[in-house]
């Protein structure tokens, strides 16, 4: 069956392989239309409208759209938007081309009304990703790209085995809610969870992301993690595993930030705290909760990426990530500096600003479903994010010690995407109803009242209050922190390093014996197969036509004998 | 080079102030404003300023100590 319309992803996949044949001005008008473009297609595509395509013996439904797949769809094309505007005029073509194609691929997860789609645009995106990740043309972004691409082909692979099961344990290949209980499920949940960032293999992100360009983490950290949440949202709500998930995600992202030194890894490690809130959210699963992770996930893409954008002009106009290099900014920065505070106090849920409306939203059910231990860890997370994002970045960027380094402001457009995520983060932080009414669900909740401010407000000035008792705790240091991504690394390279020293002869002999069986299977092969094979060699084209006729001969013979 | 205001001396000091009276007011609110709790131990007077300072104390305690196990030097992976 024919579709009635254009589906919004793959419009921007599209746009983005056709963009490197365009040339001058006439490419940066392609690349930012785009996303304009798609976000027009995508409130244009009312919400019954389901086509299916058939294949093999499936039928697939590309283009299934309803409130949730509608407001990620949103986020990840006005992300893909301002990115744009952000580095169109810094990036490299490939970086902008590959960066439209994940964010369409990203499109078309949260659009896709059956597994098998899924699947295919998960692996698009995971393409889509590492190629914005190499645009960086660094040797340390080829080789964490390498590690990147390897855990999410892995990824990958998990999650097809999971479909392939699942459609033979249920008939069904139909993107609904499911629960872990069989071997599809589970292995679907694990595929999911894997780009989510969830432990144990959690360490691809905070080693692969802060690699790319200046411009290229603000891509990054927008699609792959919120994608993986849109999937669990809709595919495992309510899963009781997924809090404590959730919660090991967020105290791993917080404990990890305070020990970074690098900016960019500590807001890397700030993703996997963010989408910690919403995996748990997402395994409390009342209405409430589903609507705090999917609003949470709204806000979180937009202020993060102002985050990364305030870090990547830092890094633009200094060359310098590390903390320890930083410092004093706020001289020659100081709108950088605005902004990337503005990002700092919405990541950290302040009164006001975009984050306070929504992560509430995932205490508060805890609260009404009087799970104590839960709120309590929540509670103490959100001052953990104070700590280790809402001051730590900006203070040892801007503020500490004087480095002595004067920058000039980023560029205009770098400036003017900032001054937007900016506005956009205090708009929803007033005027939480523009959110609201985008919700899955009813919303029947009211952030602002005065025991709640007043009680934020509280947890967070002390939270501050103790960062800057323990500053001389918190000086950085020229490290990095161990994580699971040691066992590939640094364990398997040198035990294979000392099994070459010590077992070197015998790794000669094998080679050699592998080497005989090769040529002596090539041997045989080609004495049947070869120029003088005895299938394979030239003969006479009568002696051809000879075993023709006999064969006809025979033929009719045994026709005539047949017959009677 | 023009000092941005935030590095003259004294500026440390009256900010200080400044933060202590905020923080003063913030724990004063709870005079005037009932908070209904949903649990029990929220009753605390000061619970959640309570709540934010000593669980940051203890996380960067915990990191500082877990520190001492997972810090490398920022070079240890480029020599395998």
């Amino acid at each position: 069956m024919m579709c009635d319309w254009i589906h919004p992803g793959l419009l921007l996949i599209l746009a983005g392989l056709i963009s490197p044949l365009i040339r001058g001005v006439w490419r940066s008008i392609w690349i930012l239309a785009a996303p304009i473009v798609s976000l027009w297609l995508i409130w244009s595509v009312p919400s019954v409208s389901e086509c299916t395509i058939t294949f093999l013996d499936y039928n697939l439904t590309p283009l299934s759209v309803d409130s949730l797949s509608r407001l990620f769809a949103t986020v990840f094309s006005v992300v893909c938007f301002i990115g744009t505007m952000y580095c169109f005029r810094q990036a490299k073509i490939l970086e902008l081309s590959a960066a439209l194609v994940y964010a369409g691929a990203a499109i078309g997860v949260t659009f896709a009304g059956d597994l098998i789609t899924v699947f295919i645009f998960w692996e698009i995106m995971a393409l889509g990703s590492i190629l914005v990740l190499w645009s960086a043309g660094t040797r340390s972004s080829w080789q964490s790209g390498m590690r990147y691409v390897l855990i999410h082909l892995l990824g990958g692979v998990v999650l097809m085995v999971g479909i392939v099961a699942y459609s033979q344990e249920t008939g069904s290949i139909d993107f609904i809610a499911m629960s872990p209980e069989s071997l599809g499920t589970w292995l679907i949940l694990a595929g999911f969870l894997l780009n989510a960032g969830a432990p144990p293999l959690s360490a691809w992100l905070a080693d692969a992301y802060p690699e790319a360009s200046f411009s290229g983490m603000v891509f990054l950290s927008a699609f792959t993690t919120k994608a993986a949440v849109y999937v669990l949202l809709r595919g495992f709500p309510g899963t009781d595993l997924l809090i404590y998930i959730g919660l090991f995600m967020i105290f791993y992202g917080i404990i990890y930030a305070l020990l970074e030194n690098d900016m960019r890894r500590i807001l890397a490690y700030s993703i996997i705290n963010q989408v910690g809130f919403m995996v748990c959210g997402i395994g409390i699963g009342t209405e409430l909760a589903l609507n705090g992770a999917a609003a949470h996930a709204f806000t979180h893409i937009i202020y993060k990426a102002l985050l990364l954008m305030s870090a990547g002009s830092v890094l633009y106009m200094t060359g310098k990530r590390k903390c320890t290099d930083l410092g004093g900014l706020i001289h020659t920065m100081p709108f950088t500096a605005t902004c990337g505070i503005i990002g700092a106090l919405a990541i950290s849920a302040f009164p006001l600003t975009s984050g306070f409306i929504s992560k509430s939203m995932i205490t508060q059910t805890a609260a009404e479903n009087q799970l104590l231990l839960v709120w309590i860890l929540l509670q103490v997370a959100s001052a953990g994010v104070f700590l280790h994002a809402g001051i730590k970045f900006p203070w040892f960027v801007f503020f500490q010690k004087d480095s002595g380094l004067r920058p000039a402001e980023a560029p205009i457009n770098m400036r003017l995407a900032m001054l937007i995520f900016a506005f956009l983060c205090i708009l929803l932080g007033v005027m939480p109803g523009l959110l609201f009414w985008m919700l899955p669900y009813n919303v029947d909740y009211v952030p602002y009242t005065a025991p709640h401010v007043i009680t934020q407000l509280q947890l967070l000035l002390f939270s501050g209050l103790a960062f800057f008792v323990m500053l001389p705790w918190m000086q950085r240091t020229l490290t990095i922190s161990l994580d699971f991504d040691w066992l590939y690394r640094k364990l398997l390279p040198c035990s294979w390093n000392i099994a070459q020293r010590n077992y070197g002869s015998l790794e000669t002999r094998i080679k050699e014996l592998g080497n005989r069986v090769i040529c002596s299977v090539g041997l045989g092969i080609s004495r049947i197969y070869g120029n003088e094979g005895f299938i394979t060699k030239t003969g006479l084209t009568s002696y051809a036509v000879f075993v023709a006729m006999i064969f006809l001969l025979g033929y009719l013979l045994f026709y005539l004998f047949n017959l009677t | 080079m023009k000092q941005h205001w935030l590095y003259r001396t004294g500026t440390s000091r009256k900010l200080w102030i400044l933060g202590s009276i905020v923080l003063a007011l913030t724990i004063m609110a709870e005079l005037f404003i009932s908070l209904h709790p949903y649990f029990a131990i929220e009753r605390l007077f000061s619970f959640h300023a309570l709540l934010g300072f000593i669980s940051c104390v203890v996380m960067i305690v915990f990191a500082k100590l877990l520190g001492v196990l997972v810090k490398r030097k920022d070079n240890y992976y480029d020599d395998v």
